[in-house]
């Protein structure tokens, strides 16, 4: 893929964030400047041990939470200093989220789970297409009781993609599967960043998935250790751990 | 302090919401039980107090007049203890600068000592001069409505002479702790006074000189009550005796068993309500908030602790939460109840102090149950948590199975959207906690309807009684029975636009064992001003030929039904005893009544046309004429003038219902409000989760509000008209348990009973909606993508 490094194509531009969380009487510096650029298309994996301060700019990202200090720009909107209610449109309008623990909604089906977030969208795939997307187009009607640990995530991921957002946020979306079921949602992932262009942001403290991204950018202690960049990136077929 | 027991404490602090909500519910039941019960035995223990202190008598009787010398008689009399005789008289009383008419009761003192039955409890002042004839004592109910103090006077018109007499003192008898005019049917302080003059001067002006027309007595130890009043009335009845009774029967006394009768059914069914349904809601939000716990409880049981000790640990959260409650509970009855108490004293019960008593049964039982209801809840579900496997504990928990709801079965599905197939399969997937919360909002609901209730059916009884049935705007009593040419001068006189006479005869109704002593009511077979309803409350005329009964009186008192056959036992002239039947039944919401045709009364009493008084309509701005001209009439008994009657109806019962009804406000709201508050705040405990995902995927707070606080609004809205059915049932329960001589209440509730049931839901509602709103503002979006609860 050829990838041109200008300004026109980066969805987010940080610059200088940082980011202190006051835990009683001890200051947790979770972020120490970070300059950061990410680009439309690109699927980027933020690695980095539990501390290093992946999620704190993955909510920062995702506007969940605000910088102490610095700027990010979502294209021409800027995130920092905006209203709750401001967050609250951009998060609707242009970011999908994949987490951890899937957090279905369990009283509805997929389907469902995936109509709540389409039904305020402005301009939203179908719910049944979002499922096909990620092979589910036969479990439509299912509640996430009757659905195993990866098929959920899977609808998860629907759920997120069927906005069509502009950039896709996955915090450990395989943290809670095994190797195999990890691996099918992670083809899932790299098939909608393919034929969507979604920029997919994936955290992981699993250097084995780091194989897939475009990028990687590690994290340590706050601080950006390393980005590189992967001149043959693999397939998630022939990822395993 | 053990670590435990400081996680207990931070626990507790962190949920302060939610244990000042449960608290707030236990107060509500316990101040109900703790307010009735303590009013009830402190009315009961200075009831019997002032009794003996002031030895009230144990049998009365009541004759037309008597030589002293027969009193010897009687105190021979096996069974005798005490015995005291002495002048009764009805007068007329005015006092400078009152228009009204007042009726007055005038009781001798012995001439030159205290009285050794009935005494008298001064509170201002002290007894006459010895042989006073110008000083009396007056009741403290009189003389507080009028403003008397000692050394005022007042004018007491005896056998038609004006008298001015002198207050001495001011005090309270236990024979008239509870006072009502003859032919009125409530306290009516300032038309109703009872005086005591020393006897030799009250004999004077009332023709009694060495005779008695009341004697009153108390029994040796073992004496059979019925064997002295029978023997009593042998010895009397050739004296015009009316016939002893004992204490039962004794009007003050009477009235007071059946006031306190029913506040001892308040004090039972009020408080088992509010107990049982906080006793209800303490039991579901418990179960509900330990099952919340459920790692903490998996966590504790792999650090090795057993069942007992969790369970205790769990129990020891929720008695601090219980004691709290009751604890406010006994502090808040306790406060009501002096509160209701003095209410009593000032507009009912005249007794001279109070003694006010709580007892440690009353918190005991109140304690009791709260602490089972709350025990009970929290040991049922520290098993269910116990009896996982620890590490299954800490593991989160499936996704529930949820299914498609009837409406969407149905095919209404098209129609709803997500959110609100979330809300409609939520409340379906746990049909029991749905139930129990609407049951609970419905209590709330239902009790605040009965707690407004008093005041329309007062209204309505009042019109009933006044605006359809006594319609006469004087009542008058002659002093004695009187020829029915008297009524001619009545008419005569100016301002008087209709006069209806009546009769009235003291008798005991008498059918198989039942009894009942009151008088026999003839009144015009189609009277205008007096008159008689049937069950659809419309006037009918009096039949010929026998009695209509009260309702109550007929079916619960005498057990009769028409047709049947009364032996009737006349009080008055040469007593006669005759077989009456029974023709029909009369709907009175007011005292009891037996009413005949007034010619038919007459010939029963095998007399000519003869009243004992009559009804007056007279025209507006003319009342005080009207009453002048006839306070100077020596026949004239006594006046009862119905708007002043109504005034003081209203003026009594109207302390009472703002009473019953801030009572019930408070603790229908609290209930209302505690119910709402908590299972909104459970709610949110459990779907906090699933609420702030959709917050991280983009939905509003108001969007996530209407999925929580729109199961809330419809549990709410369901709740409303089940809360009717429940206002109506607890209704129909006051109405069944407060039938008594007194009053029976109508089932009556009006559209304001309804709107007041449902604006304490909707308030509530709305609080606990609002105080949610604040809460999902801080709801943490970004611990929901790492942690799992």
């Amino acid at each position: 893929m050829n990838r041109t490094h200008d300004q026109a194509n980066a969805v987010f531009v940080a610059h200088g964030l940082s980011k202190i969380y006051h835990m009683g009487e001890v200051e947790v510096h979770a972020l120490r400047g970070i300059d950061l650029t990410l680009y439309r298309g690109e699927l980027v994996v933020l690695l980095g041990p539990s501390g290093s301060g992946k999620s704190t700019l993955l909510n920062i990202l995702g506007g969940l939470d605000a910088p102490s200090g610095g700027e990010v720009r979502y294209l021409d909107h800027m995130l920092t200093g905006a209203s709750e209610s401001e967050l609250t449109r951009f998060r609707r309008e242009h970011v999908g989220f994949v987490f951890q623990f899937y957090n279905l909604i369990p009283s509805l089906t997929a389907r469902e789970n995936v109509a709540a977030v389409t039904e305020i969208a402005s301009s939203p795939m179908r719910p049944e297409e979002a499922l096909d997307l990620v092979g589910l187009g036969n479990r439509l009607d299912h509640f996430p009781a009757q659905l195993s640990g990866g098929e959920q995530q899977r609808v998860a991921i629907a759920r997120a993609v069927a906005k069509n957002p502009a950039v896709l946020l996955c915090d450990e979306p395989t943290g809670a599967l095994d190797s195999s079921t990890g691996v099918v949602v992670l083809e899932v992932l790299e098939k909608v960043n393919r034929e969507l262009g979604t920029l997919t942001v994936l955290i992981t403290h699993n250097a084995g998935i780091a194989d897939m991204a475009d990028r990687v950018i590690r994290l340590s202690d706050g601080q950006i250790a390393d980005i590189h960049r992967n001149d043959h990136k693999r397939a998630a077929s022939e990822l395993s751990w | 302090m053990r670590a435990l027991d400081r996680k207990l404490l931070r626990d507790l602090w962190h949920m302060r919401g939610q244990v000042m909500a449960i608290a707030a519910v236990i107060m509500g039941g316990v101040a109900t039980l703790v307010m009735s019960l303590s009013t009830y035995d402190s009315l009961v223990s200075t009831r019997d107090r002032f009794y003996s202190e002031y030895r009230f008598a144990e049998v009365f009787a009541s004759l037309k007049r008597a030589p002293e010398p027969v009193a010897e008689r009687l105190r021979a009399l096996p069974g005798v203890e005490h015995l005291e005789t002495r002048v009764r008289a009805g007068v007329k009383l005015e006092v400078a600068g009152f228009n009204d008419p007042i009726t007055g009761l005038m009781l001798s003192l012995p001439d030159s000592r205290n009285p050794v039955l009935n005494g008298l409890h001064f509170k201002r002042g002290s007894l006459p001069q010895p042989y006073s004839a110008d000083e009396v004592v007056v009741a403290d109910s009189f003389a507080d409505a009028h403003g008397m103090q000692p050394g005022d006077t007042l004018v007491a018109i005896i056998m038609g002479k004006r008298k001015v007499l002198t207050i001495a003192g001011i005090a309270v008898s236990p024979e008239y702790i509870y006072q009502i005019a003859p032919g009125s049917m409530f306290p009516d302080f300032k038309r109703y006074g009872v005086l005591w003059m020393r006897r030799s001067g009250l004999a004077a002006a009332y023709g009694m000189e060495g005779a008695f027309n009341q004697a009153s007595l108390t029994l040796a130890r073992g004496a059979h009550e019925q064997d002295v009043i029978d023997r009593a009335d042998m010895i009397l009845a050739p004296y015009g005796g009316t016939g002893a009774y004992g204490r039962a029967d004794q009007f003050s006394n009477r009235f007071l068993s059946e006031e306190l009768k029913q506040l001892q059914t308040t004090a039972t069914i009020f408080p088992a309500i509010f107990l049982g349904v906080a006793a209800f809601l303490l039991n579901v939000v418990v179960s509900r908030l330990i099952a919340l716990q459920r790692e903490q409880i998996a966590i504790l049981k792999a650090f090795g602790y057993r069942y007992p000790a969790i369970g205790w640990h769990y129990v020891k959260l929720v008695l601090l939460m219980v004691l709290l409650g009751v604890a406010g509970g006994v502090a808040l009855g306790a406060w009501f109840g002096q509160g209701l108490s003095n209410v009593y004293m000032e507009t009912t019960f005249r007794f001279p102090y109070l003694d006010y008593q709580l007892k440690a049964s009353v918190i005991l039982i109140a304690l009791g149950v709260s602490v089972a209801a709350a025990v009970s809840g929290t040991l049922y579900s520290v098993a269910r948590a116990v009896r996982l496997p620890a590490a299954e504990g800490m593991r989160p928990e499936m996704p529930e199975a949820y299914r498609a709801t009837l409406v969407e079965r149905i095919g209404l599905q098209r129609w709803l959207d997500a959110p609100t197939r979330m809300i409609l399969r939520h409340l379906e997937r746990r049909p029991l906690k749905s139930m129990l919360t609407v049951l609970g909002i419905a209590c709330a609901c239902g009790l605040m309807m009965v707690g407004n209730y008093q005041k329309g059916a007062i209204d309505f009884m009042v019109d009933l009684q006044f605006r359809q049935a006594a319609r006469e705007d004087l009542a008058l009593t002659f002093i004695e029975p009187t020829s029915g040419r008297a009524l001619h001068e009545l008419t005569a006189l100016p301002g008087v636009e209709f006069v209806e006479g009546f009769r009235d005869v003291p008798a005991i109704l008498h059918f198989g064992h039942y009894s009942y002593r009151s008088a026999i009511y003839g009144i015009p077979a189609e009277g205008q001003l007096h008159r008689s309803l049937d069950r659809a409350l419309q006037p009918v005329a009096m039949p010929p030929g026998g009695v209509v009964l009260t309702e109550h009186l007929a079916r619960n008192i005498l057990h009769v039904k028409p047709g049947d056959v009364l032996t009737v036992e006349v009080l008055e002239g040469r007593r006669p005893v005759r077989q009456v039947p029974v023709l029909g039944i009369t709907q009175q919401y007011l005292g009891l009544s037996a009413y005949m045709q007034r010619d038919s009364l007459n010939t029963l009493m095998r007399e000519g046309d003869v009243v004992s008084g009559a009804y007056l309509a007279i025209r507006p701005g003319a009342e005080a004429a009207v009453y002048a001209r006839l306070n100077d009439r020596p026949r004239v008994l006594s006046m009862v003038a119905n708007a002043s009657a109504i005034e003081s109806f209203y003026d009594t019962i109207g302390e009472f219902v703002l009473f019953y009804n801030l009572v019930a406000t408070l603790l229908a709201g609290a209930i209302g409000f505690g119910v709402v508050y908590n299972s909104a705040r459970i709610s949110l405990s459990e779907r906090g989760r699933e609420l702030a995902s959709l917050r991280v995927l983009g939905f509003g707070r108001g969007e996530i509000a209407y999925i929580l606080l729109g199961e809330l609004a419809l549990l709410t809205l369901v709740a409303i008209p089940v809360g009717f059915l429940v206002g109506t049932g607890l209704v129909g329960i006051l109405v069944q348990a407060f039938k008594n001589d007194l009053y029976r209440l109508p089932l009556i509730l009006k559209p304001d009973n309804f709107a007041m049931g449902a604006l304490v839901v909707v308030v509530s509602a709305l609080l606990s909606g609002l105080l949610m709103w604040f809460r999902l503002g801080r709801l943490d979006m970004v611990a929901v993508l790492k942690t799992r609860e």
